[in-house]
């Protein structure tokens, strides 16, 4: 067990030192001098040169790539070009309003999730079940931004019963911030329905087909007892994998959502500073998804170990 | 030696050879399958001849009639340069129908080689490529796509070549632990004790048998090419031309929409979602009939 984790955890470091590799080495080709689009093009020749050499980008890429990791182990995440003040305040207060939508949008999935993968599994073949995984599936590639626009124009264009950007007016309170939130949850909702209530489906009819499953039933339990006692319990554990394995896909909705709903979370920092070639923003921003996703999964397989009780008496493994 | 390598490969058709009917009947028998392919072939005319079918010009400018809500003459209302909505949904659906195919097979022949290679050959090249491609992994694929974008600029070639390589691994994950069941099958080991070489091996024996996966693999991934090409385009990475693109078209009237001039956005918006839900109707079908 112990040393399982080890190993695990042991792999999430190396997984992370590649990520950040990619990451500098994708920041460094993006084309475009950063001191010319801060100077922009009437800046003459050795005043471009004199900043470059003032950000450093003029020095060896090893060099470069050391400072910025060093630095970032540290808590030091640079200066923004577009804001010329350092990024770790800008930030951090971008992933507190990222972690308010992603965990209202959670909060409301896990459970609809779950719940519509069992009703599938129980009633597998039938109707109700193609219905519900085509839905999933569908729902899961429409795009962010066509799902959030038809729930804008539905409930706050025709009805006018919520508001169309994220961000609530400064010192709201917390009610008044949720009802905010609630639209730009909507189509991160949609796009997880479909994994999570695929992957407690399968759960599900691995369970039901088991022998443990059949034991019960033949020993005269009844159906309702079986599921509950028996199914559920097993049926969720690759559920929470795959919850945690979202993570990564749930940030990649927020860039969209978070631009169109004009919230100020990370996905809408990143996409702004990729825009503006923004480098220390950029890559200390991406980095960040990375190592909240590698941090996600590494509890997911902790949690897996914990209640599969197999993994845990180290009988596999 | 024949029979031991014809087995496996009826293993695979499952559902088309019990029921003894070719897959292509099998498939057109499914509802789901055809209103999708009717949805695709609806959007493919569109493309092709869009210019043709539109009501009006979907570049024509009115400037006295802008921001018009739909009516008998503009069914779809007309947008802030007062173009005829309808006319650019009609056509705006060509760039999205060139650029996602291209790129979704560009992946699918990279990924399912690579996947073949590292499922057949193994070893210490496995490990390493399965680590880098799991780094890559932690990063959601839309992130990485437009930070290629913004890296190598937004021509239709860049935008294929992107997201085809994203595809690449992707695709080789899931072809890479269907060529290693195929390789614990009896015919494996026969072909190499016949002393056939790896290339053959992996092309001519088992490709064949794990062709049902790439195709169902083709067919999911070029749903979700198409919501990242439509992705891209809404956050303005399209490519900047005045010709009518769902994607960019709603970029630009989305900040309308609470004036209330839905229509410009919406219509495009339904346009992406029923292409996209035609791909999965017939991705799924697919999936069904060759899994059985």
């Amino acid at each position: 067990m112990a040393r399982y984790l080890l190993k695990r955890v042991g792999l999430a470091i190396v997984t992370l030192f590649l990520l950040s590799v990619i990451i500098f080495f994708a920041g460094e080709v993006l084309p475009g001098n950063p001191a010319r689009s801060i100077l922009g093009p009437l800046a003459a020749e050795s005043a471009v040169r004199a900043l470059d050499h003032q950000l450093g980008v003029d020095r060896p890429l090893l060099t470069q790539y050391w400072s910025w990791i060093t630095g970032m182990l540290h808590g030091n995440m640079g200066e923004s070009y577009q804001y010329q003040s350092p990024v770790e305040p800008l930030l951090r207060a971008a992933l507190a309003n990222s972690a308010k939508l992603a965990a209202l949008a959670l909060i409301v999935i896990i459970p609809l999730g779950i719940l519509g993968g069992v009703v599938a599994a129980l009633n597998v073949g039938r109707p109700v079940d193609r219905i519900i995984s085509l839905t999933g599936l569908s729902a899961a590639t429409v795009p962010e931004f066509v799902s959030g626009i038809v729930v804008i124009v539905i409930f706050s264009v025709v009805l006018k019963w919520l508001p169309a950007t994220a961000q609530a007016p400064a010192g709201s309170s917390f009610l008044t911030q949720l009802r905010y939130l609630l639209l730009p949850a909507i189509p991160l909702v949609f796009v997880l329905f479909g994994y999570i209530a695929r992957m407690a489906r399968a759960g599900t009819i691995e369970a039901l087909d088991s022998d443990y499953v059949r034991t019960a039933t033949l020993k005269g339990l009844r159906r309702q007892v079986v599921i509950w006692r028996h199914v559920l319990r097993n049926s969720l554990l690759p559920t929470i994998t795959v919850i945690a394995t979202q993570t990564g896909y749930l940030i990649g909705g927020l860039v969209v959502v978070e631009t169109l709903f004009n919230y100020q979370g990370i996905g809408n920092l990143i996409y702004h500073a990729a825009t503006a070639k923004d480098f220390p923003m950029l890559e200390a921003g991406v980095l960040t998804v990375g190592v909240i996703y590698m941090v996600a999964t590494l509890i997911a397989d902790v949690l897996t170990t914990l209640l599969n009780p197999r993994l845990r008496t180290g009988a596999i493994r | 030696m024949t029979e031991i390598v014809a087995m496996p490969a009826g293993a695979v058709t499952s559902e088309a050879e019990k029921r003894g009917q070719p897959v292509w009947r099998l498939l057109l028998g499914r509802p789901t399958f055809d209103v999708g392919v009717a949805i695709l072939l609806f959007w493919i005319i569109c493309a092709i001849f869009g210019e043709s079918i539109a009501p009006h010009n979907p570049l024509a400018q009115q400037l006295l009639g802008t921001n018009k809500p739909p009516s008998a003459q503009h069914w779809f209302g007309t947008d802030s340069l007062g173009r005829d909505v309808l006319s650019r949904v009609i056509t705006g659906s060509r760039s999205i129908l060139i650029i996602a195919p291209l790129a979704t097979l560009l992946g699918t022949v990279l990924g399912t080689a690579l996947g073949l290679a590292l499922g057949y050959l193994r070893g210490i090249v496995d490990t390493v490529v399965s680590r880098v491609v799991e780094a890559v992994l932690a990063l959601p694929a839309i992130i990485i796509i437009f930070l290629f974008v913004v890296a190598l600029g937004v021509s239709t070639l860049n935008q294929v070549l992107i997201i085809g390589f994203i595809f690449t691994p992707l695709i080789a994950r899931t072809v890479r632990s269907a060529v290693q069941v195929e390789g614990q099958l009896d015919y494996v080991p026969a072909a190499r004790l016949l002393g056939e070489r790896s290339g053959r091996m992996m092309f001519v024996e088992i490709l064949p048998n794990v062709l049902p996966t790439v195709l169902v693999e083709f067919t999911v991934r070029l749903g979700y090419a198409i919501f990242a090409v439509a992705t891209l385009a809404f956050l303005g990475f399209g490519v900047q031309v005045s010709t009518p693109n769902w994607g960019t078209d709603i970029s630009a009237s989305y900040v309308l929409l609470g004036a209330g001039y839905w229509w410009e956005t919406l219509f495009p918006a339904l346009a992406i979602a029923s292409l996209i839900i035609g791909i999965n109707l017939v991705a799924d079908s697919i999936e069904q009939v060759l899994a059985g």
